[in-house]
This record gives C-alpha cells, structure tokens and sequence, in this order.
C-alpha cells in the first residue's frame, strides 16, 4: 500500500467535483488544507463534514488536502472515502443519507424508451440529469470510467445512488465486463439500484452469475426490492446467443444491444443505413419478444444531428424496438417523441379496444372489428398503445366518448 | 457635510456623502423626482476651431493636453470595443506621461483588457472608477485596495448622471472605428468596426472636449455619422484602437449546457403560453447563451405559430439579423452589436435601427423604450424569495459585473430571469440577496431548471398558467429545495469598507458592495 492516497479531480472543467489528498501521520491531529471556490460560503461545513468522515474511519491523524470545485457534500465523503481506502484497510462505508425518493422499486414492466447515459465519476453531469426526464439514467462504471478511476467511480456511484434525486427516472447502473462487474455490484446493490446492465453479455451464466450475487447481497444484508436486469449485446457470439441470455433469469426485463462493439466484432464500418447491423438487431429484438422482454436499441452518437436521430428512432421503431440509449440529454425529447404511437396507431387500437370491449360485455369470446376477427395479442398491443398514448398525452382519459 | 448611513426605502444602509458629494437614497419606484435644469457644456465658438474643419492633432498627449488636462479632472470612455479595447489604456499611459493625478476614470464599462490600468490606481494617477467593476479591477475593488469608491450605474444611470449634471465629464474620448478630420464617427465600419456608438452619446453632448480617436480617418464627410463632428474638439490617429476579434466576443455563443437549454425552453415556453408571443409584440434577450438560446427557441415557435414581432430590442447578434432578415420582426432597436453580422446588418438593413441609453434607457426623459418592451430576459447572479435581484456581486460579495442595461429593462411589461438555482454548489436561489440591484417589484418570472417561479404581484401570469405542464413552483420551495442540495451557506465574510454603490436608475443610492476579507 502507497502511503499517499488520491481521489477526484480538480481540473478547470471538473465542476462540482474536489479532489482529495489524503497522507496518514502519527500524530498532529487532522490537519486539513482546504483550497475552494465556495469557501466563502461553504467552508466552515467542508471542513466539518471531512473531519466527522474521518473519524467515521477512526482516523485521527492524517494530512489531507482538498482542492474543491463546488463539490456536493456526497461527492466530498465519497473522493475522502476512496482516497482512504487506497492507502487503509476499510470495510466500513461512510454513507450520504437515503433519499426517500430513492428508496422506491421500479415496475418490470416500466416505460423505458429512453436511457441516459452518465459517465460514473463526472458529478457534474448527474446532479441535473432527471431534470431532462428520461426514463432511466445510467450511471456507467464501465466504458466511460478511465481503468485507474473505477474503484472511486464505485464510491461516487453508489453515493449518488442514495443521494441524487432524478426525478422519477430509474435509476440503473452499468457494471463492468465480468468478472470485475460483480465486485461493482457490491457497492450498487444494497442502494437499492433500480437495474443492471451487463455489459458485453455473451451467455445465460454471465446473467444468472449476476442474478446469483444480486440475491447473496440481498440477503446478506437483509434486504428484499427487485433489481432489474437489461444484458447488452455487443458482439456475434452474444448476438447468436440472445434467446439464451434473453430466457436466463426472472429479473431480466429488456434485452438491448450495443453497436459500436458490434460492428468492430463483425469486421464491418458502422454506416448510416445500417445494412451491417440489421441482422443483429432483428435477431435481439426476436429473443426479446420471444422471451417476452422489452426490446432497447442501441445509442445515437452524433449529439449534433437532430435529422439524423429522428430518422434512426423512426426506424427502429419501425423495427419493433420500444426505446433506445442516448448520450445527450437534448436526445430524450426526440425519442420520447419518435416512439410514442402514431395517430393512425392510436385511432386503430381506440377501435380494436373498443370492439374488445364490446365483445366481452356481450360474453363473446370472439372480438370482431368490422368484418375482421381480432386475435388477442393484437388486443393486447392495442392495449398498450392506449396506454402509452395515454401516458405521453396523445390521448385524452375520455377517449371512450369520442371513438366511434 | 458629515457622512451617515441611513436605511433607504429598500431596506438597504446607504451612506448619504459618498466620494465627497451627497447622493440620495432610494426612495422607491418612480418617487424621486430631482427639480432644476439638466447640465450643459460651455458654449463654444467657431472662431476657436479651424475653418477647413482640421481637428487632427499629432497624438493622444497633445489633444489631452489641449483640453487642458489637470489634476483631479474626469476623463470619460466607452465600452463599444468591449475586451478588444486599445484606447483606454493608451489613454492613462497619455496621462501618466503628462504627469497628472487624481483623474476620476467613467467609463460605460470596463473588461479584464483594462488590468493594466491597476498601476495607475495604485500610483494615484487614477483616484477611483465609475462604472462597470469585473474582472481583475472588480477583484482590486473588492480588495478594498481603490483610494475613491466605485459608483456602479445602469447604461440609463449613466446617460441620467451625466445629464442631472451629477458626473461632471471634463473630457471624453471616443474610440471611433471610422471618423473623418472633422470629427464626424461611426461604428458601423473601419478596420476595428463594432456597430454603434450609442454609449458615448451623452458624452459627446456634455462633456466639455471632447477627442475622437480612430484608426481609420476618411475624407469628410463621414457619413452616417453617429457622433456629430460639432461635439468635437480634436481628432486623434492611432495606428489601431481595437482587437476585432475581441470587439465582437465569445459571449455571443449559444450555450451548449443541456441545463441552460432546458430553463431557455422554459422562459420561452412561458412566453408563448402566457400569451405575450402575438403578432406584433416585441422582446429583448441579453447576450448571454441562455438568453440567446431564449431567443432561438422563441423564433422557432413565431415560425411555428406564423407570429411576426413588431421590434426586437438587442444587443443584436446573428440569431436576431436571421429573424429580421427572414421577416420574423418588423425592426431591431439596437444598443449595442455583439457580432460581426449584426454589424453588417446595421449599414445595409434600413429596419435594423441603432439606438442609445438616451432613447432605451434615460429615467429622467420623457418616457424610453425600455419600457414599451412587452417582455424582456435578463440574468442574474442571485434572485432571493422575494424576487429582488443582484447582478454585480457573486454570493460571496465579490464585485463580479457590471450593472449593463439591465436595471433599465426591469421596466419592461414582463421581466423574466432565467437563471440556474445554483451554480458549481453557489446558491442562486437565496433568502436574500447579498447586494440589491433590482427590486423584486419589477421582476416577475424566475425560470430555473428546477422550476418557474411567478411573483405573487402578478396574478394575470398566475391565472394564465395555472394549467400549464410547465414546473411552476413557489419561490420558497426552489429556495429550499437548493438548500436541500447545497447546505446552507455562510453569510458572506465582509469588512466594514464600503468599496462600491450601486446606484437606481433615478440616481438614488439602492445599495453598498462591502470590502470581501480574503
């Protein structure tokens, strides 16, 4: 173990973060050295925040330095935290307090057109994230986290887990490849994460080995909420195996595929049209609903290229996908709009729900629109597309009254 | 006459002498009314000057020196060139060389290219500023370390100040783009362009000289002229007086923060659902990149909705040109151009207009435009539960901008601030703000990505978007909810000193800025 440890950053564009310096000495008490843009009006309660962390850890004699950008207290304890622990054997974790919005499940079957992707060790881009309303945030551990940061990230994460409000968004997290992902689960399980994603998922044990230590840290610490889980499929073997993982465990609800990974696996440039990767998305897509899961697509990378999203959504729509990844909070609002029910969609399942209805008023058992004989799955769809017309406000709750 | 600190009608201690002469308190909106008659420059003749209208003299020493510069006097400049500015510091370096002390510097602002000027302050060349305190001189005023206390007036103030008779100008010295021999200036071309000269206005009308300096002398006539060349005393060529690149800044950049976007979607949503956005109404956007993207948003919806406004009142920029030059609005009325294209705009579009405080902003006229505006979006470094507003100290006292034209625009029919509810963990929202600018009696909409607040005084806006899917929120609950995030901060930590007033639009002393303990 180095004698010196270090957490954070404190670059010119590292706002809301800190980053802290922490040498362990044998005596001289705590002496801190605070350097902060908010001192003025927050230095007084930095300060006394960093001491009652340290003597959370027992440490009573320690040099620590912090260089602060307006760091939020749960940013300060979780850079302390991680500083510490590189240099201390902790088991102990000083935690922010439990956001009472934070404490609540998610349904399996929630809206998820939508989901934001938020690099695990930027504050700054986490704090405001619900504001956009996406229906999930991911807060990643993996790609956008540099190799010598994950064991911070983990803190921050899992600090940000109990201690940001995200409005109503659910809150997912991206674990790293296994087997690094399941020591991630460690530190996001019992802050009752709404989801995982399992990066690069190539088989059924890699969803039912997350599964399995999802439930020992449950019980270990006595807790009971469900966890969700979303596999990411990133390559030709995972493509082959999507029915596999897609069937692997009760908890998976949505099966999603990641295309930048993809198309390197395949040996094919990734193209606008999208020739290369059509086979791999019909091929999720078709484990996802035979499995009865939510299809997701992957992400639209050109922030900039509103046409270009707007098309993409439009296909994949198309396709039969229910939402996809973004990477820019702008996106959401095009593709909460891109996936919600067309008005010809809406006007259609108004009709079929009404017939529906109607037959099982009169005790038929067949729904008949017209001179054609409706299926059930077909019901059921319309069902949905009610209700997601209903919940984006494409449709009035009087609807009834104006279908004819 | 003996100094004391009284409360003023805002509840503020303001001192009644400052820098040795007495201004009065405020008193409330629209309640001081001064009596007499405004100031006026000597009377001149024409046998002093030369018949074939020659005013060039052979440098900036000279013409000072003609004016016959001394000790104690006040020099005045403009902010057209923003931090591109050559002059003002070429100016002080004039004065140093001559030898002069206890100069009063006014300008209509300064920007962090004038921390040359520090020197100056500290070797007594120059006493004390009035005007805009940012940047590195706002830091050495904050400090405590200006012999004089700064006074901070509007663009309005400024024109009223001058005009009331209550800034004496000595001498003015205008930077001009292109000028001719006569005197005759404008802004709208020359190798240093920068649009208008609306600011030296009054400068040029009241000083006693005043000395054009320009980089790109013409033949007479120079024409349009902005300045009248029979203001003039002297012309003075420099080799170069700006920085273009500088003179049109980076502030004119719409923001790219996804947050900034979203309280820009807000203000302008709030906009079109509270029925101000209809044919042939008119805004004004600061230069801000909320601000600008305000005014993207809102084009796109006039687009939308087959809405054309009357006048657009700026701080023109490309974003504005497009609507005038796609017949989205009838006229710009423009007081100060941010961009190149605004510029362009200016000498070819007969409907983009260039006005001046004396038309915008001037209280004590006989009305000003400011106030025709049907809505006007400003910003703001603080906003506290009572809709008061302060925008030239940061949260913890230090001097951080200057007042601009925004306490002028507070009169518009509705003032909207969009601002994040805090900044980097600073608290925008506050129980009170460090140091009054605006009073909340004029500001009627606070839009943060956490909510829009409306002031309680207006229920019509209330009423109008009560079933609105916009966040409208109670100001006390933003404040607590960013309390909730942030902690509650410390008061700021500041010495009896008092370094700057700022002053109301009237003249009267609104409040003090306090020297910062670093």
């Amino acid at each position: 173990m180095t004698s010196i440890g270090m957490a954070g950053n404190c670059g010119k564009d590292d706002r809301s973060d800190c980053l802290v310096t922490i040498e362990l000495t044998r005596k001289g008490g705590l002496q801190i050295d605070l350097h902060s843009k908010v001192k003025a009006l927050y230095g007084a309660t930095i300060l006394q925040d960093c001491r009652q962390a340290l003597q959370f850890f027992g440490i009573e004699h320690a040099r620590v330095q912090i260089e602060d950008n307006g760091a939020l207290p749960f940013v300060l304890t979780a850079r302390l935290e991680a500083a510490l622990r590189q240099i201390a054997d902790i088991q102990q974790e000083y935690l922010p307090p439990l956001l009472n919005v934070n404490a609540t499940p998610t349904e399996a079957d929630r809206r998820r057109r939508s989901r934001l992707y938020l690099p695990g060790n930027t504050p700054k881009l986490m704090l405001n994230a619900g504001l956009h309303q996406p229906d999930g945030v991911i807060l990643d551990l993996e790609d956008s986290v540099a190799p010598a940061k994950k064991a911070e990230a983990r803190i921050l994460v899992r600090n940000a887990l109990r201690a940001i409000n995200f409005y109503g968004a659910e809150r997912m997290v991206r674990i790293n490849q296994l087997p690094q992902g399941l020591t991630d689960l460690d530190y996001v399980v019992p802050q009752r994460v709404n989801l995982i994603l399992i990066p690069k998922c190539e088989s059924g044990s890699q969803v039912e080995q997350v599964a399995a230590k999802i439930k020992t840290i449950l019980f270990k610490n006595n807790l009971a909420y469900p966890i969700w889980l979303m596999p990411i499929i990133e390559s030709a073997q995972g493509v082959l195996k999507a029915l596999e993982i897609a069937s692997a465990a009760p908890e998976v609800v949505a099966l999603t595929i990641g295309l930048e990974d993809y198309t390197a696996d395949i040996g094919a440039p990734r193209t606008a049209e999208g020739r290369e990767t059509f086979f791999a998305r019909q091929m999720v897509l078709n484990a996802a609903r035979a499995a009865g899961l939510q299809a997701i697509d992957s992400v639209f990378s050109d922030v900039a290229d509103t046409e270009g999203l707007q098309r993409v959504v439009a296909e994949s729509k198309a396709l039969g996908f229910d939402g996809m990844g973004c990477i820019h909070p702008r996106q959401i609002k095009i593709i909460h709009a891109g996936y919600a029910p067309s008005t010809t969609e809406i006007a259609r399942a108004c009709k079929i729900v009404i017939a529906f209805e109607t037959a099982q008023a009169q005790g038929k058992g067949v729904v008949a629109l017209g001179n054609k004989m409706i299926d059930a799955p077909v019901v059921k769809r319309a069902l949905k597309t009610i209700q997601q017309a209903e919940q984006t406000g494409l449709l009035q709750p009087n609807w009834r009254e104006n279908t004819i | 006459m003996k100094e004391q600190m009284i409360p003023n009608a805002a509840g503020r201690r303001v001192p009644t002498i400052i820098n040795g002469q007495p201004h009065p308190p405020f008193q409330g909106i629209g309640k001081y009314r001064p009596s007499g008659r405004k100031a006026a420059p000597p009377i001149a003749s024409c046998a002093d000057y030369p018949p074939d209208g020659n005013k060039v003299v052979t440098d900036l020493k000279t013409a000072l020196q003609k004016c016959g510069l001394k000790d104690g006097m006040t020099i005045s400049t403009h902010h057209h060139f923003r931090d591109g500015d050559l002059v003002a510091n070429a100016l002080f370096d004039a004065c140093a060389e001559l030898g002069v002390k206890n100069l009063r510097w006014f300008p209509s602002a300064a920007f962090p290219c004038h921390a040359p000027l520090i020197k100056y302050l500290d070797n007594g060349v120059i006493h004390h500023i009035e005007g805009s305190m940012n940047g590195p001189l706002g830091d050495y005023c904050s400090a405590g370390k200006m012999k004089g206390v700064a006074i901070l007036r509007s663009h309005g103030g400024r024109y009223q100040a001058i005009q009331d008779g209550e800034v004496h100008l000595d001498i003015a010295v205008i930077a001009a783009p292109t000028a001719d021999a006569f005197g005759n200036a404008t802004g709208d071309r020359g190798p240093s362009a920068c649009g208008l000269l609306g600011f030296a206005l009054a400068d040029s009308q009241y000083a006693d000289k005043v000395i054009i300096v320009t980089d790109n002398l013409i033949p007479f006539p120079c024409l349009p002229w902005q300045i009248h060349g029979n203001y003039v005393d002297y012309v003075v060529v420099m080799d170069k007086i700006g920085e273009p690149a500088k003179i049109v800044s980076g502030t004119t950049q719409i923001t790219k923060s996804p947050d900034r976007l979203l309280i820009a979607e807000y203000a302008a949503r709030f906009v079109a659902e509270a029925g101000i956005m209809q044919e042939g109404f008119s805004f004004q956007a600061g230069a801000g990149g909320t601000a600008l993207s305000f005014s993207i948003f809102l084009a796109e919806m006039m687009r939308e909705k087959h809405i054309k406004a009357r006048f657009v009142r700026g701080g023109s920029n490309s974003y504005l040109v497009k609507m005038l030059e796609e017949g989205l609005t009838n006229y710009i009325l423009d007081g100060q151009t941010f961009d190149l294209e605004g510029v362009r705009s200016m000498r070819e579009n007969r409907g983009h207009i260039n006005t001046s405080p004396f038309t915008s902003y001037n209280y004590h006229g006989k009305g000003n435009f400011a106030s025709l505006v049907d809505v006007v979006v400003l910003g703001a470094t603080e906003v506290d539960v009572n809709f008061n507003a302060n925008v030239v100290t940061h949260s913890d006292g230090r001097l951080l901008h200057g007042i601009g034209g925004w306490q002028n625009c507070l009169f518009s029919k509705c003032t909207i601030l969009p601002v994040p509810s805090f900044r980097d963990r600073i608290p925008v929202i506050v129980d009170n703000v460090t140091t009054l600018c605006g009073p909340g009696e004029l500001i009627d909409v606070v839009v943060t990505e956490r909510g829009i607040a409306i002031n309680p005084r207006r229920t019509d806006l209330r009423a109008k978007l009560k079933d609105s899917s916009l966040p409208i929120v109670d100001i006390r609950d933003l404040k607590s909810e960013v309390e909730s995030i942030c902690g509650k901060p410390e008061p700021p930590h500041t010495a009896e000193k008092i370094v700057a007033a700022i002053k109301w639009v009237d003249g009267t002393v609104m409040d003090v800025v306090k020297a910062v303990m670093s």
